[in-house]
């Protein structure tokens, strides 16, 4: 199970709890847990990837095991502990304004 | 007994303000989608209990949201504008091509006669129509496609389709307002449009009677009168009677001509409302003063209400689509402003109070009128 933590607009707009639990099949990369997160919570497409290009929103950003893999390729492997289940992916609202 | 229902959209979510025919009294309701710009709200004339809004933030785009029970509960519907084809580019801030992009939806306008046919007004500007209430959205790409469409430039608030005038007695007629593009008519249902600003005057393009690029703010109608529209552009308040052929300058006696919102009485298609905004630096009422103005001549002679408006120390403004009327008798002016104030008369701008306080800077009013 991928654990996924959404921002709390987010989890608002889908009706979600604090993490969501997901099923990706190996390689988990962000693109399968993002296309697994949009598949069970269709109310999420186009809030953090744009529809047409399915590229990352500007002020969305993508952290796990204490790193930004927000300009990592879509189609790379995630960290390992993610893939296990042990740590979360972090869809993050990025700091912006003052 | 006939009520209304007022509908706000801020910069931090939508509220609603209910009222007896009296309007005397308002129950505020909200925040609705609390923490997102609602840019606007509006019910269906063939179904009052359904209200479509725009809720969008700069994190996470657009979402739009269906009401079917008057706006107690909402539901998402679909949030995908994808242009037409190819979109190529407009022209950005500095004359250079920029690519056209989905940014937000500016206004939403009902049909007249179907709940779930509704049409979307969005930056960067196109025309999307709805058939299946909200559950997907088809650009009418004529408008986008129009031969000027390369030279649109965007006004400081983007390049937004901003007013939808759909033609009561004509459904194959429609009207669309453009920041800084200009207005534009189909007559055939959306498929092929024309440029209507011949009269306008605009001294800051380098042709100020050029076919686009003046920064048309707003357009408002009367239904019994569908020929003829009234205009707050930047500078200049306008009207046409002959559906936008030929439009003239009808500011006569205002105290400044620059401002955003602009209105028709529900039962006098004469009479007009503007709030008159001190200049396009300065986007606040001249001395501090919250002024309506109403023309019962259909514009050139104009009278400031004032009774129950802030007379001091005011500097707000009243954007583009924060202004509505309902269709009792007497008619209902509504607005609200940038200080989160919204204002209301129930004797058509005679005596005015203030029926919410405190809100977030709103950026749209409309209001129904339930019976």
């Amino acid at each position: 199970m991928i654990r996924v933590e959404l921002p709390p607009s987010l989890r608002t707009i889908a009706g979600a709890g604090d993490e969501v639990r997901l099923d990706v099949g190996a390689p988990v990369t962000q693109r399968r847990v993002l296309d697994a997160l949009e598949a069970a919570y269709p109310v999420l497409r186009g809030t953090i990837r744009d529809h047409d290009t399915q590229r990352r929103r500007a002020f969305i950003r993508f952290f796990a095991c204490k790193r930004d893999l927000s300009h990592e390729s879509p189609d790379a492997p995630l960290p390992e502990p993610v893939a296990a289940g042990e740590e979360p992916y972090l869809v993050i609202a990025a700091i912006a304004g003052g | 007994m006939s009520r209304v229902r007022v509908l706000v959209g801020t910069h931090k979510g939508a509220f609603i303000l209910a009222a007896d025919g009296k309007r005397q009294s308002f129950k505020l309701s909200g925040p609705h989608f609390s923490g997102w710009d609602v840019y606007h709200m509006k019910g269906s004339a063939a179904d009052p209990d359904r209200i479509y809004a725009s809720q969008s933030r700069g994190w996470f785009g657009q979402m739009v949201q269906r009401s079917d029970d008057g706006g107690k509960t909402w539901a998402p519907v679909d949030n995908k504008f994808s242009y037409d084809g190819v979109p190529g580019t407009h022209q950005w801030y500095d004359g250079t091509p920029h690519p056209w992009a989905f940014l937000r939806v500016w206004h939403f306008e009902p049909s007249l006669t179907d709940p779930d046919t509704v049409y979307a007004g969005v930056e960067d500007a196109a025309l999307f129509k709805s058939t299946d209430g909200g559950k997907s959205w088809a650009e009418l790409s004529g408008l986008r496609t129009h031969t000027t469409g390369s030279k649109w430039q965007p006004g400081a608030g983007g390049l937004c389709l901003h007013t939808i005038i759909q033609d009561p007695s004509d459904p194959r007629r429609l009207w669309v307002a453009i920041s800084a593009a200009g207005a534009f008519r189909t007559d055939d249902g959306g498929v092929t449009w024309k440029a209507i600003n011949q009269g306008l005057r605009s001294q800051y393009i380098p042709d100020p009677t050029a076919e686009i690029g003046h920064c048309v703010h707003h357009i408002a109608m009367h239904p019994a009168k569908p020929g003829t529209l009234f205009m707050q552009k930047h500078w200049d308040v306008m009207r046409t009677d002959n559906a936008g052929d030929r439009w003239r300058e009808v500011s006569g006696n205002l105290p400044t001509d620059f401002g955003f919102c602009i209105d028709v009485h529900a039962h006098e298609p004469e009479t007009v409302y503007v709030v008159p905004i001190k200049s396009d630096s300065d986007h606040y009422p001249i001395d501090g003063k919250l002024r309506v103005y109403r023309s019962k001549s259909g514009g050139g002679e104009w009278q400031a209400l004032t009774r129950g408006l802030p007379q001091k120390n005011c500097y707000v403004n009243v954007l583009r689509d924060a202004m509505a009327v309902d269709s009792l008798d007497k008619c209902g002016v509504y607005f609200g402003t940038t200080g989160g104030s919204v204002f209301a008369t129930a004797d058509a701008g005679t005596t005015w109070k203030e029926i919410a306080s405190g809100l977030p800077s709103v950026l749209s009013v409309e209001v129904q009128t339930l019976r």
